[in-house]
C-alpha cells in the first residue's frame, strides 16, 4: 500500500501537467466536447486522493518522495496529512467541474486550447503546493501557481484591464512569493529544517528563537498577499477579469486559500504566540470588514462575490489567528463550506452571464423560470453562504460563534466583527441567489434560457456537496474536518458539531446575524449607495495606489536615465575617469595606504634626456594650437617611450614602439587631413577646470599606486621560472620571445586574432560606402599585426 | 630607485591621456587613445621593476644568464599590449572618420543619433 500509494502520489503530481501539454491539440481535435476527456484527470485524481483518506483519518501521515539535490539535502518529497489531503480534495474535485464547466463556458472560444492547458497547469501547480513537503519544492508550487494565476486573468489579453489586473495580481503575489522565499530561508536559519514535516517536528525551536520576528513578517506577507488580506485585498476583485471558471476556481476556491493553508500549516510551531494572536486577528477582522463593505457597493454579480471572498478570506485569517481550539475547528469547517458555495456561487454568476449577457445585478430578474436548475444550485449554495441550515455552512457558523463567544472584550469584539461581517455575506449571499431569479422578468441583452449540463454540473454537484456533507456531518467531522483540525493545531482534535443546534449563545447570535443580514438584503439599494457616497468621499485607495507606483517607477527610471545616460559622451567619460580616480585614491587616502614618500632616483644623463622628451611630446600634444602639430607631437612623445624601453632593457619593445609610433603618426596624419575640422580644442574655463581636476587626480591616483606597488618587495618567482627554462626546455635564447611564442603561444595566438578582426573590421568600415578612399590605411594595419609577433 | 622617476612619469601620461580623451573632438580623443596606450604600457613595464641596459638574451654560450637580466614577463606582456592598442586605435580612427563622413561632424555633442535629445517618456498604461 504504502509504496503502491507513493508512487500513484508521485504520478498525480505530474499528470496535470502531462494533461495541460496535450490539452490543445486535443482541443483542435474535439472541440469544447474535449472537457468531458480532460476532466478525468482531476476526477482521475481525486479518486486517488480519496483513496487515501481512511488511512490520514485514522492518524496516519501520508508520505514520500525522491532524492533531488542530495547535497543540498533537497528532496522531491511530499508529505499528506488532514490538512493537505483536505485541501488535495478540493483542489481535484471543484477542478474536475470546473474543466466540465470551462468546456460549456467557453464553448467555440479561438484560445480554448490554450484555456484548459493554464487551468490544469494551474491545478497541478496548486496541488503540488498542498501535498510538497521540502521547503523548496513548496516555493516552486508557490509561484507556479502566482505565474498560471498571471496567464489566466491576462487570458483575454487584448483588452487592457485584463493585462492590468493580470501584472497588478502576479507583481503583488510575486512579491509575497519573494518574501515567502526569505521567510522560509529565515526559518531553516532559525530550526535547521528543510522541509514541512522536518518543521513540525521542531516543537518550539522557532517560537523561540530570536528570528521569529523576523520569520513572521515574511510569512505573512507571503500568505497576506496571496489570501487578499487587507492593505493587499485590491488585486483580488480585479482578478475578476479572467474568465468566470478562473474566478470560481483560482481566486475563491483554491488559490487564495494557498496564503491560509500556510498559516494553517505553519499554526503548530508558529502560532500560541502574542504576536501572532494579536495580528492575524486585527488583519483578518479588518479584511472581513473591508471586503463586506465593499461588496455591498458592487452591482456586478462577479465583484459581489469576489469581496465577499476578500471578506471570507479575511474571516478565515482571523479565525486561523485567534488561539482556541473551537476557533481552529471553525476556520476548518468555514473553508470547506466556502470552497463548496463560493465555487458554485461564482459558476452560477458565470452562467447568468453566459445566458442573459450581463451580470449587473440591477438589469436582471425573473430568471427563475428561464433557469430553474441554476436557480435550485444558487439557492442552496446562498443558503449555505448566510449559514442556514440544514447546510454545512450553517455548521461553520455556529462554530465560528461558539469559538469566539464574549468571554473577554477581545473576543467581543471579534464576536461583533464576525456577526457584522457575516451578515453582509449573507446579504450578499442572497442578493446574488435571488435577485437575478425572483421579481418580474427584466429583458436582458440575450435571451435567457437554462444552460447545457456542462455549465450547470458544476454549480449542482457542489450545492449538493454542501447538503450532504452537513446531512452525514459525523461521517464528514471524522474522514475530513476533524484530521484537518488536528494537523491545524498540532494535536488531535474532536469536532462534534451538528444540525441539531443546541440552544445557547451560537444559536441566538445566529438568529442576531441572519436579522441583520436579512435586513440589509431589504435595503441593499440604499447602503450601496451608501457606501459608495463613503468610498467616493475617501477618493482613494491602494488599487489607485498601485497605478500610482507603477507610473512612478516608469517616471522614475526615465527620469534616472535621463540624468545618466544624457546622451553626451562628455558625461560618461568624465563620470567613467572620475570614479577610476576615487578608485585609486579612496584605497589608498581612506585606508591608510599611502606609500613612503620615494626616494628620489639619481638618474644618468640621458635617462633624464629622455624622460624629458617625453613630457616635452606630452605637453605639446596639449598645447598645439593646430591638430597637425598635436599628431607631429604625439610622435615625439611615442618615440621617446621607445627610448625608455631601450634604456631599460627591452629592445624588443623598443623596435616595435618605433613602429607602432610611426604608423599611428603616418595614418592619423592621413586620415585627418582629409577631414575639415576645427582647429584647436577649446573648452569653457569651467569645463577646463573639471576635466583637469579629473586629468590629474586620475594621475596621481596611477602614480602613487605604482608608488605603493613599487615600493613593497617583489615576487620574482614566474621571471625566474622563464629566465632559467627557456634555453633549457624551449630552447630559445631570447627570453622575451620564448615567452611569447611559446609558453604564452595560446595568447599570442588571441593576439593575433584580435588584430585580424580589427583588420576585418576596418575592412568592413571603408567599404560600407564609400570604398576605395582610404584603402592604404588598412592593408599597413595587417602588415603590422603580423610583424610585431615574429 | 628609478622606478620612482617612471612611476612619475606614467602619472603624467596617464593624466593627459584623461584630458585627451575628456574633448568633445573625435580627433583628440583618438590622441588620448594612444597616450593612454603609452600610459598602461608604461606602467606595467614599471610595476615589473627596471634593471638598466641588460636585455633578457642568454649568451649563445650558455643555458642560463650569467647576470641579472632585466624582467622578461612584463615585457612579453608589454609587447602584447602594444599590438593590441594599435589595433584599437587603427579601428577607432577608422569609426571616427566614418562617423564625420555620415555625421559631417567631429563633435561629440552633436553626435545624437543613438540618444536623441528628446527621448520620449515610455508607455504608462499597461
Amino acid at each position: 500500500m504504502e509504496t503502491d500509494g507513493n508512487s500513484l502520489t508521485f504520478i498525480a503530481l505530474f499528470l496535470p501537467f502531462v494533461a495541460a501539454a496535450l490539452a490543445p491539440a486535443l482541443t483542435r481535435r474535439m472541440g469544447h466536447k474535449v472537457a468531458w476527456v480532460l476532466a478525468i484527470v482531476p476526477a482521475l485524481l481525486f479518486i486517488h486522493f480519496a483513496s487515501l483518506v481512511g488511512t490520514v483519518a485514522s492518524g496516519e501521515v501520508v508520505t514520500g518522495g525522491h532524492r533531488w539535490v542530495p547535497s543540498l539535502s533537497v528532496e522531491f518529497s511530499w508529505f499528506l496529512d488532514g490538512l493537505s489531503l483536505t485541501f488535495a480534495l478540493l483542489i481535484s474535485g471543484i477542478g474536475t467541474f470546473i474543466v466540465l464547466y470551462s468546456g460549456g463556458y467557453l464553448k467555440g472560444h479561438e484560445h480554448l486550447g490554450r484555456f484548459f492547458s493554464f487551468i490544469l497547469m494551474f491545478m497541478g501547480a496548486m496541488q503540488g503546493l498542498v501535498i510538497s513537503d521540502s521547503f523548496l519544492m513548496f516555493f516552486v508550487f508557490w509561484e507556479l501557481t502566482s505565474i498560471t494565476s498571471f496567464l489566466l486573468i491576462g487570458f483575454d489579453h487584448s483588452r487592457e484591464a485584463s493585462r492590468r489586473s493580470a501584472m497588478q495580481a502576479l507583481i503583488v503575489t510575486g512579491m509575497g512569493g519573494l518574501a515567502l522565499l526569505a521567510g522560509l530561508l529565515v526559518i531553516w536559519n532559525a530550526t535547521g529544517a528543510t522541509s514541512l514535516s522536518g518543521l513540525l517536528e521542531t516543537d518550539n525551536a522557532l517560537r523561540e528563537s530570536a528570528l521569529y520576528g523576523l520569520a513572521f513578517v515574511l510569512i505573512l506577507g507571503g500568505a497576506f498577499t496571496k489570501s487578499a488580506q487587507f492593505p493587499f485585498h485590491f488585486w483580488l476583485p480585479n482578478a475578476m477579469e479572467a474568465p468566470t471558471p478562473v474566478s470560481a476556481y483560482l481566486h475563491s476556491a483554491t488559490m487564495v486559500k494557498a496564503g491560509v493553508y500556510l498559516l494553517m500549516r505553519l499554526n503548530p510551531v508558529m502560532g500560541e504566540t502574542a504576536v501572532w494572536e494579536t495580528v492575524l486577528p486585527l488583519f483578518g477582522g479588518v479584511t472581513l470588514l473591508v471586503g463586506g463593505f465593499l461588496a455591498v457597493r458592487q452591482s456586478d454579480l462577479k465583484l459581489m462575490l469576489a469581496y465577499t471572498t476578500v471578506a471570507s478570506l479575511g474571516l478565515l485569517v482571523m479565525l486561523t489567528g485567534f488561539g482556541s481550539e473551537h476557533a481552529i475547528e471553525a476556520a476548518v469547517l468555514y473553508l470547506i463550506a466556502h470552497s463548496l458555495f463560493k465555487g458554485a456561487l461564482f459558476m452560477v454568476a458565470g452562467i447568468i452571464d453566459h445566458e442573459a449577457g450581463t451580470r449587473d445585478v440591477t438589469r436582471l430578474g425573473g430568471l427563475r423560470k428561464a433557469m430553474p436548475v441554476t436557480f435550485g444550485a444558487a439557492l442552496v449554495a446562498a443558503i449555505s453562504m448566510g449559514g442556514l441550515p440544514p447546510l454545512f455552512g450553517f455548521l461553520a457558523k455556529e462554530e465560528i460563534y461558539y469559538a469566539l463567544g464574549f468571554a473577554s472584550l477581545w473576543s467581543a469584539v471579534f464576536t461583533s466583527v464576525a456577526i457584522l461581517g457575516n451578515a453582509l455575506m449573507f446579504a450578499i449571499g442572497f442578493a446574488v441567489a435571488l435577485k437575478p431569479f425572483l421579481g418580474a422578468e427584466v429583458k436582458t441583452p440575450n435571451h435567457a434560457h437554462e444552460g447545457p449540463p456542462l455549465l450547470w454540473l458544476g454549480p449542482v454537484v457542489l450545492a449538493g456537496a454542501s447538503i450532504l456533507a452537513a446531512l452525514v456531518s459525523p461521517l464528514t467531522h471524522r474522514l475530513f474536518s476533524i484530521p484537518m483540525a488536528s494537523a491545524v493545531a498540532g494535536e488531535p482534535l474532536d469536532i462534534t458539531i451538528s444540525l441539531i443546534p443546541s440552544i445557547g449563545l451560537p444559536l441566538y447570535l445566529s438568529l442576531v446575524t441572519v436579522a441583520l443580514g436579512y435586513a440589509i438584503y431589504r435595503t441593499l439599494g440604499d447602503v450601496r449607495a451608501r457606501v459608495a457616497a463613503v468610498l467616493a468621499a475617501i477618493g482613494w485607495g491602494p488599487d489607485r495606489g498601485f497605478d500610482q507606483v507603477l507610473r512612478g517607477i516608469v517616471r522614475g527610471a526615465h527620469g534616472a536615465t535621463g540624468l545618466i545616460q544624457n546622451g553626451r559622451m562628455e558625461t560618461y567619460m568624465t563620470l567613467t575617469f572620475g570614479i577610476i580616480a576615487l578608485a585609486f585614491l579612496i584605497p589608498l587616502v581612506g585606508a591608510g595606504e599611502m606609500p613612503a614618500f620615494p626616494q628620489l632616483p639619481v638618474l644618468t644623463l640621458y635617462e633624464i634626456v629622455v624622460l624629458a622628451l617625453a613630457v616635452i611630446g606630452l605637453g605639446a600634444v596639449l598645447y598645439a594650437d593646430d591638430r597637425l602639430t598635436a599628431i607631429v607631437s604625439l610622435g615625439i612623445q611615442g618615440f621617446a617611450v621607445a627610448l625608455i624601453f631601450l634604456l631599460f632593457g627591452a629592445p624588443d619593445l623598443g623596435f616595435t614602439q618605433f613602429m607602432v609610433e610611426t604608423l599611428s603618426v603616418v595614418i592619423l596624419a592621413l586620415v585627418m587631413t582629409r577631414l575639415k575640422l576645427a582647429k584647436s580644442d577649446h573648452r569653457p574655463t569651467g569645463e577646463k577646470a573639471l576635466d583637469v581636476t579629473v586629468a590629474s587626480l586620475c594621475g596621481i591616483g596611477l602614480m602613487l599606486a605604482l608608488f605603493k606597488v613599487t615600493e613593497i618587495s617583489f615576487d620574482p618567482a614566474l621571471s625566474v621560472f622563464f629566465t632559467e627554462y627557456s634555453r633549457v626546455i624551449a630552447h630559445g635564447r631570447n627570453i622575451v620571445n620564448v615567452i611569447l611564442v611559446d609558453y604564452r603561444g595560446v595568447d599570442t595566438m588571441g593576439e593575433i586574432a584580435v588584430v585580424m578582426a580589427a583588420g576585418l573590421a576596418i575592412l568592413a568600415l571603408v567599404r560600407v560606402r564609400l570604398g576605395r578612399r582610404v584603402q592604404h590605411a588598412e592593408p599597413q594595419i595587417e602588415v603590422e599585426g603580423r610583424e610585431t609577433v615574429a | 630607485m628609478i622606478e620612482t622617476a617612471l612611476s612619475i612619469l606614467v602619472g603624467i601620461f596617464f593624466a593627459v591621456a584623461v584630458y585627451l580623451l575628456l574633448s568633445k573632438h573625435t580627433i583628440r580623443i583618438m590622441l588620448g587613445v594612444v597616450v593612454l596606450g603609452n600610459a598602461a604600457n608604461l606602467s606595467i613595464f614599471t610595476a615589473g621593476r627596471l634593471t638598466r641596459e641588460v636585455p633578457p638574451v642568454i649568451p649563445p654560450d650558455l643555458y642560463v644568464p650569467e647576470i641579472a637580466t632585466a624582467n622578461p614577463l612584463p615585457q612579453a606582456l608589454v609587447l602584447t599590449a602594444i599590438v593590441i592598442s594599435f589595433s584599437l586605435f587603427a579601428f577607432l580612427l577608422v569609426l571616427a572618420w566614418r562617423a564625420y563622413q555620415d555625421l559631417d561632424t567631429d563633435n561629440t555633442e552633436e553626435m545624437r543619433i543613438a540618444e536623441p535629445k528628446a527621448d520620449p517618456l515610455p508607455p504608462l498604461s499597461y
